[in-house]
């Protein structure tokens, strides 16, 4: 299976690892992610206001570059997603943005119209409903036995579920799941998808550290040893408050390192 | 600022696409909230402000600032009402006026450390600045 790949700003910079470990995964998996040519950040918050419009368009022109293949289009970071995903949708339901949108679109180069047809997947999406959790757990070669790992979802994957459609919004398992399948045990702890503060962490530090430290203790009181997560901000803003007591890492990571494929 | 209250209030409805009607003021979403201990208008009361058309006081509030865009208070609300979008639709009025930011460009250098994403910025820019 081939699908479109749109790794985001993060992906280049500094989290060039999920990026990596993602693809190689991938490619153990046999899935092949072709990567969005000339994509745009995506400005990495969902634009919520009604009126915004230009702020929408990096997302569209990707999700059009996706379905003119044929293919679904997946991301890894969560805000990535949680940007694609809900200007998908707003294409699909709001004729209002649909025709500012594709007033712009008019203008430029070559031309199209897009109403909303691409299909948007997280990676965790294809590992569970395409490559499947039974599948994944057959072709791991160095199960992470007694690692207690627990799950971060955060916000953007899981809210508003009425669009993301990604999992149970307040009793989520695909990552549990993904989890058990390398063969790790998962931790259940109820703050799992409360936020880590998000952008707040750049100017009001406090809050975001307060944040964190309240779902890492959380974290820590069901007796887990290493988060995981999908998110380069979540990432930062958990690391930042409790890096030492309790290390986050991308999923990748271990899933990587479970496929025997991890590079040291 | 002053004298268009009416014309705020219905600015605020459409840039939300929030439904403050609908509430029944159950208080579900600043129960919901992360930010709440550091706001001084909670999100339930963003939904009567609009409701009451008390424009002003939700433009000059501090909490435009401290709502972090989680979704935790849209996905609780039983009514759909969706209050982060009317604190969305409340800082986007101020940040579209001349000399509103909420970040410069030039604030940066002293908030930068040497593992903060790009991410970080990115996001910032989109919900304090114009």
């Amino acid at each position: 299976m081939v699908y479109s790949y749109y790794p985001g700003c993060t992906l280049k910079t500094k989290a060039k690892e999920l990026d990596k470990n993602a693809r190689l995964c991938a490619q153990a998996l046999g899935f092949t992610l072709e990567e969005v040519e000339a994509w745009q950040c995506c400005g990495a918050v969902y634009p919520m206001g009604t009126d915004e419009i230009a702020t929408k368009l990096p997302a569209v022109r990707a999700l059009h570059a996706a379905d003119e293949k044929g293919q679904s289009i997946v991301t890894l970071c969560s805000a990535c997603h949680h940007v694609l995903k809900r200007v998908n949708e707003d294409m699909r339901q709001d004729k209002d943005l649909r025709t500012k949108v594709n007033n712009y679109i008019a203008q430029e180069e070559e031309p199209y119209t897009y109403n909303g047809e691409a299909n948007v997947l997280h990676y965790l999406e294809v590992l569970r409903d395409q490559v499947g959790f039974d599948n994944l757990a057959a072709k791991v070669k160095n199960p992470l036995a007694g690692r207690k790992i627990g799950a971060y979802y955060g916000c953007m994957l899981l809210r508003p579920s009425s669009v993301m459609q990604f999992d149970d919004p307040e009793n989520p398992t695909i990552f549990e799941d993904f989890i058990k399948a390398i063969g790790a045990e998962p931790v259940v702890y109820p703050y799992r998808n409360e936020c880590c503060g998000g952008y707040i962490s750049l100017k009001e530090k406090e809050m975001a550290e307060e944040m964190a430290g309240k779902i890492a203790d959380n974290a820590l009181s069901k007796g887990a040893e290493v988060l995981i997560t999908a998110c380069p901000l979540c990432l930062y803003n958990m690391d930042k408050k409790t890096g030492e007591t309790l290390p986050t890492v991308y999923f990748t990571e271990f899933l990587a390192e479970a496929l025997g494929i991890k590079e040291e | 600022m002053h004298g268009n209250n009416d014309y705020q209030q219905e600015q605020i409805r459409t840039i939300s696409g929030a439904e403050d009607r609908k509430c029944m003021k159950c208080g579900k979403c600043s129960a919901s909230c992360p930010s709440y201990d550091s706001m001084d208008i909670r999100p339930h009361q963003f939904v009567s402000y609009l409701r009451g058309g008390d424009i002003d006081a939700m433009l000059s509030s501090k909490s435009i600032w401290k709502c972090i865009s989680c979704f935790a208070c849209v996905e609780r609300c039983p009514r759909d009402v969706k209050p982060a979008q009317i604190i969305e639709a409340a800082r986007l009025m101020v940040i579209r006026q001349q000399g509103e930011n909420y970040l410069s460009p030039d604030d940066v250098p002293e908030l930068l450390d040497p593992e903060l994403p790009q991410q970080l910025l990115a996001s910032a820019f989109r919900k304090y600045a114009k």
